[in-house]
């Protein structure tokens, strides 16, 4: 007979926001199993930018974005390792031929200000006095100093080894290819075969989750993309905040940060098709050139520096390409988290936190309405 | 004429082969290199300046060099050479090509990757100080630009080329402190049969070990190296090693170490080649058929497919051509294959008994200590990698990059992935196929971020 | 300091004149960048980790000067007075040029 391995709650994706999840379910007391095909964290959540900023986020995003950055601040105390979240400020900028965006990030401040995010806005010269790398080009700026970035290669597998310490059990190299409700458990099966059960479920499977919600009838088309990022040479550490463009074009939206060793991580432009189902994504070269083309005017002192390695992750948009999170529809027991769609690493402690607390209590103070599966199901 | 679209890269012995095929087939294939002069590494030219001949610079291989040197210089007018060109990435049936600051995407039919090999080098406690150089560095310094590294150079490592780059030297009137070889003499013996594939190759060998004797220079074969000694701003001091049970110590300002030598493979790589763990070599080398198909339309040849040496490149680059060729559905002379294809054997019988003569010190290696560099460019540890295994809990090669850095700097793992697969597979205790590959990126080699686009 | 690289052939070559770190020195026509600065000096560069590996108990890294010489190590890139970057082991030597053995961006959060 195969033992079926049993929990309070079974999460099926390790990224991110089922490391998150699973981490304060445990801090909570109830039992819980993440199952992960590959390794913890190795998916969207190790790949990403690594930016940690919630200024430029939807303003109903703000509370979930706030509960978040105090987590990242109590991360070493909480986690036990460092996952290098430097609090050293974002910048969001406009190009002098967009002077509309001026008025917008006017507006947006006024509505953050109220959710309790403070943003400075600047002037071409005032910009440029205090960051005297950005370009020409550069109009204007929104600088927010209590946001900032942090390692994703890092802090997945730190939030699962805390998890585990706490006594969760972490499955990797374990993809689960069936799931049903069998009375009041759900029924995992894995590819080879072992069983997982649990009465409560979290689908927190990045750009696979569609998917797996559709094994339950709530299907969520996603399109898998491929961000275009790259890292340069180490150089001398003098670029605090993590900065960005603010365009409604995608090939212009570029953004850098230097993490302490001295390396400066650039994204953006446009991005690529991913393929989950064969767990690829691939950098296509004219995105790296498109990349960099934007780059020199946002930062034109980086067009010295030797980029030594591009890399991409998956991650799936939903249609509107806003996230999906709390409970079923359809299925009691049933929890959703995922749908994060490129900016899902700041809020990820946030949304596991929110979750654990949710599906422990059956309420959060968060406002959940935005997130609402029925927006797609309906 | 033309029609078909063949890109070589690489204008070593092997892509000189393959570009005469591809000629002698009537098209006229873009060969990319990224030197200034054709050649390849052992062939390697000086600038044009310099007045050595051929007899000076490539002594018993005079004759293949001034060969490959003729042939390709007869080449020119109908092939579109491109020197000082960086492939730097592979994609959609395009090669990425970058010169003086410019690149374009060029589309290929058939791409024939001809990219040869670097130093598989060993880390040893003290190796990145400055004065240590690879093996290959060492003899580029004297053949390209008549230099010795160092007034007293300490040779460490195995292999043929550590004899013959301090034979050598020797010959060029450097000081040459000592030869200290990992591997013992017996292994030698024991692997003769082998090495007897090539006799005139076997008996240069001799001849090297005699020359090295003659001129007073120590030869110690088995040794366990301890430490390369020296300071971080004035660089090397010499090397402790340990030799029959005895402490031996060289003073020396310059090391020159290389355990043989590895593919080139970042190219094949990005090119989706498939790889497979070759268990006598201890690494994994992309997967081709005997001509070299690697299936997407690329072709591997020479010593970036598997390292068989200089002769057996000029082998395996026209077969790899031919296979292209074939598939492009040209005519090819069986004939010729068939005995492309028993030179090839042969090359590859004589190199399974070097492999055996001279093997990479493996267990050297995952017993380094804990305060040696293992990754040069990121300076990272052995202590900080074993972390990566014990404490984070890293299973594999590229778990361990990502929370060591190991593998993560300018020179993307060429230097330390061997190293740091053995040194994971020994903190695991699991066989070293299973701490898995480094995964390729782009770029092959860095770009700057002032890179443009010349097509659009 | 003192020269690393020996010359042992091909030494009647016309000169040619750089300036490293400020100093002017004559090389050789047809010599890499290299070549030049190593039969100057003894290093091309810094480590930027030079003695900052935490879990190391007696770090020692410090200066570099190249590796490979085959364009493959990375380690043997010198700045040019604009703070372009050249690999010295495949860059020829130009007369003229201006290098520099340190990385320009030390002072870059001061630059307009
Ligand atoms: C320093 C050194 C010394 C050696 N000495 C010997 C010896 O004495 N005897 C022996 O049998 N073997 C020797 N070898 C092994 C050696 O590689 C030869 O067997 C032979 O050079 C292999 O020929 P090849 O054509 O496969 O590659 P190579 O001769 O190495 O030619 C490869 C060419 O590809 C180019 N290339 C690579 N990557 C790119 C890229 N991304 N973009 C553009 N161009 C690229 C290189 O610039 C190079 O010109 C030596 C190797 C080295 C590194
Ligand atoms: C290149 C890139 C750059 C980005 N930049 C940023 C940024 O700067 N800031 C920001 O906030 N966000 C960014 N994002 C988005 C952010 O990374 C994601 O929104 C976030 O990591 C999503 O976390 P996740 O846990 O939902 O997904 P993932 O990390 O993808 O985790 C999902 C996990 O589920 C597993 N899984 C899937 N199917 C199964 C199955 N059947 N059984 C078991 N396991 C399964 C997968 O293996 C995977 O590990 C970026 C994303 C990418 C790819
Ligand atoms: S010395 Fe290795 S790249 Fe120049």
């Amino acid at each position: 007979m195969t033992q079926i391995h049993q929990s309070d709650v079974a999460i099926i994706g390790g990224g991110l926001m089922g490391c998150s999840a699973a981490f304060f379910l445990r801090q909570r007391g109830m039992s819980v199993t993440v199952l992960e095909t590959d390794k913890v964290g190795r998916q969207a959540s190790g790949t990403n930018f690594g930016n940690v900023r919630r200024q430029g986020r939807p303003i109903f995003q703000l509370p979930l974005a706030n509960r978040a950055i105090r987590i990242w601040r109590d991360s070493p105390q909480l986690l036990g390792s460092d996952v290098e979240y430097l609090q050293s400020g974002h910048i969001r900028v406009c190009f002098r031929e967009r002077p509309e965006n001026i008025g917008k990030m006017e507006e947006y401040a006024a509505l953050a200000r109220e959710e309790g995010l403070d943003l400075e806005l600047l002037s071409a010269n005032a910009l440029r006095e205090k960051f005297p790398w950005l370009g020409p080009d550069v109009l204007a700026g929104s600088y927010s100093a209590t946001d900032g970035h942090a390692n994703p290669r890092l802090a997945a597998p730190a939030f699962a080894r805390a998890a585990a310490r706490l006594g969760a059990s972490i499955v990797e190299d374990t993809k689960i290819v069936h799931a049903e409700k069998v009375g009041e458990d759900f029924r995992l099966t894995a590819e080879d075969g072992r069983q997982f059960a649990a009465p409560i479920l979290l689908i927190t499977a990045g750009a696979w989750a569609g998917k797996i919600a559709g094994w339950f009838g709530e299907e969520i088309p996603l399109t898998p993309r491929a961000p275009t990022m790259s890292v340069t040479e180490p150089v001398p550490y003098a670029i605090a905040p993590a900065v960005g463009v603010m365009t409604p074009e995608e090939v212009e939206t570029v953004y850098f940060r230097q993490v302490a060793r001295g390396n400066i991580v650039l994204g953006g432009s446009t991005r690529a098709a991913s393929y989950p189902d064969d767990y690829r994504s691939y950098v296509l070269p004219q995105n790296t050139m498109t990349q960099f083309e934007h780059l020199r005017r946002l930062a034109p002192a980086l067009a010295n520096l030797q980029v030594i390695r591009v890399w991409s992750g998956i991650e799936g948009y939903t249609d509107d390409a806003l996230p999906i999170m709390g409970p079923s529809a359809k299925v009691s027991g049933l929890f959703h988290a995922f749908g994060f769609s490129g900016s899902g690493f700041q809020i990820g402690p946030g949304v596991g936190e929110t979750m654990a607390e949710l599906i422990a209590t059956g309420a959060t103070d968060i406002p959940l309405e935005h997130y609402a599966v029925t927006r797609f199901t309906k | 004429m033309g029609e078909h679209r063949v890109i070589i890269v690489g204008a070593g012995p092997a892509g000189v082969r393959a570009a005469q095929a591809v000629v002698r087939a009537g098209l006229r294939p873009i060969v990319i290199d990224e030197a200034a002069r054709a050649g390849g590494q052992i062939y390697r030219r000086p600038p044009e300046n310099f007045k050595r001949d051929h007899d000076a610079l490539y002594g018993t291989e005079a004759a293949r060099a001034r060969a490959i040197h003729e042939d390709f210089a007869a080449l020119l007018p109908h092939i579109d050479y491109r020197p000082e060109t960086l492939v730097w990435n592979v994609a959609e049936g395009h090669v990425w090509a970058a010169h003086e600051g410019e690149t374009q995407p060029l589309p290929y039919d058939a791409l024939i990757v001809c990219s040869g090999a670097s130093d598989r080098v060993a880390p040893i406690k003290g190796w990145q100080a400055a004065g240590c150089y690879s093996l290959g560095g060492a003899q580029i310094a004297l053949k390209a630009q008549g230099c010795a590294i160092g007034h007293r150079v300490i040779f460490l490592g195995s292999g043929p080329l550590l004899y013959l780059a301090a034979a050598q030297y020797v010959k060029a009137g450097a000081e040459v402190a000592a030869v200290l070889d990992t591997s013992p003499f017996w292994l030698r013996v024991k692997a003769a049969p082998k090495l007897a594939a090539m006799p005139g190759l076997l008996w240069q060998g001799v001849k090297l070990l005699r020359d090295l004797k003659r001129a007073g220079v120590p030869v110690l074969t088995g040794v366990t190296p301890i430490e390369i000694e020296g300071d971080p701003q004035t660089g090397v001091s010499g090397v402790t090693v340990r030799h029959k049970g005895a402490v031996k110590h060289f003073a020396g300002d310059a090391v020159a170490m290389g355990w043989h030598v590895k593919p080139e493979a970042q190219i094949a790589d990005l090119a989706r080649a498939t790889f497979a763990f070759d268990e006598a070599t201890r690494q994994w080398l992309p997967q081709t058929d005997a001509d070299g198909r690697a299936g997407n339309a690329l072709y591997l040849g020479g010593d970036g497919a598997r390292v068989l040496g200089a002769r057996s490149a000029e082998v395996t680059g026209e077969l790899a051509a031919m296979a292209a060729l074939a598939d492009l559905g040209l005519t090819m002379d069986a004939d010729r294959r068939r005995w492309l294809l028993a030179e090839k054997a042969n090359y590859a019988k004589f190199a399974k008994g070097l492999a055996q003569a001279f093997p990479w010190p493996h267990e050297l290696v995952a017993a380094i200590p804990d305060e040696a560099i293992v990754c040069r460019c990121e300076a990272v540890t052995a202590a900080t990698l074993r972390a990566s295994v014990n404490t984070a809990h890293a299973q594999e090669a590229n778990r361990a990059k990502a929370f060591s850095r190991v593998g993560m700097g300018r020179c993307q793992g060429r230097y330390c992935g061997h190293a740091s697969a053995e040194i994971i597979a020994a903190a695991r205790s699991v066989s070293l196929e299973k701490t898995g590959r480094l995964r390729g990126q782009a770029p092959v080699k860095p770009i700057p971020v002032a890179l443009k686009r010349n097509d659009l | 300091m003192t020269a690393r690289f020996r010359r042992l052939v091909e030494t009647d070559r016309p000169p040619v004149s750089l300036t490293i770190d400020g100093v002017g020195v004559t090389a050789l026509l047809g010599d890499t960048l290299m070549v030049a600065m190593l039969t100057h000096g003894d290093a091309l560069r810094t480590s930027e980790f030079a003695g900052s590996e935490p879990a190391a108990p007696e770090p020692s890294d410090g200066r570099r000067a190249g590796f490979c010489l085959m364009g493959a190590c990375q380690d043997c890139w010198v700045w040019t007075a604009s703070g372009a970057r050249l690999r010295a082991c495949s860059t020829p030597v130009q007369n003229g040029m201006t290098i520099s053995t340190r990385q320009p961006e030390a002072t870059w959060a001061n630059i307009a």
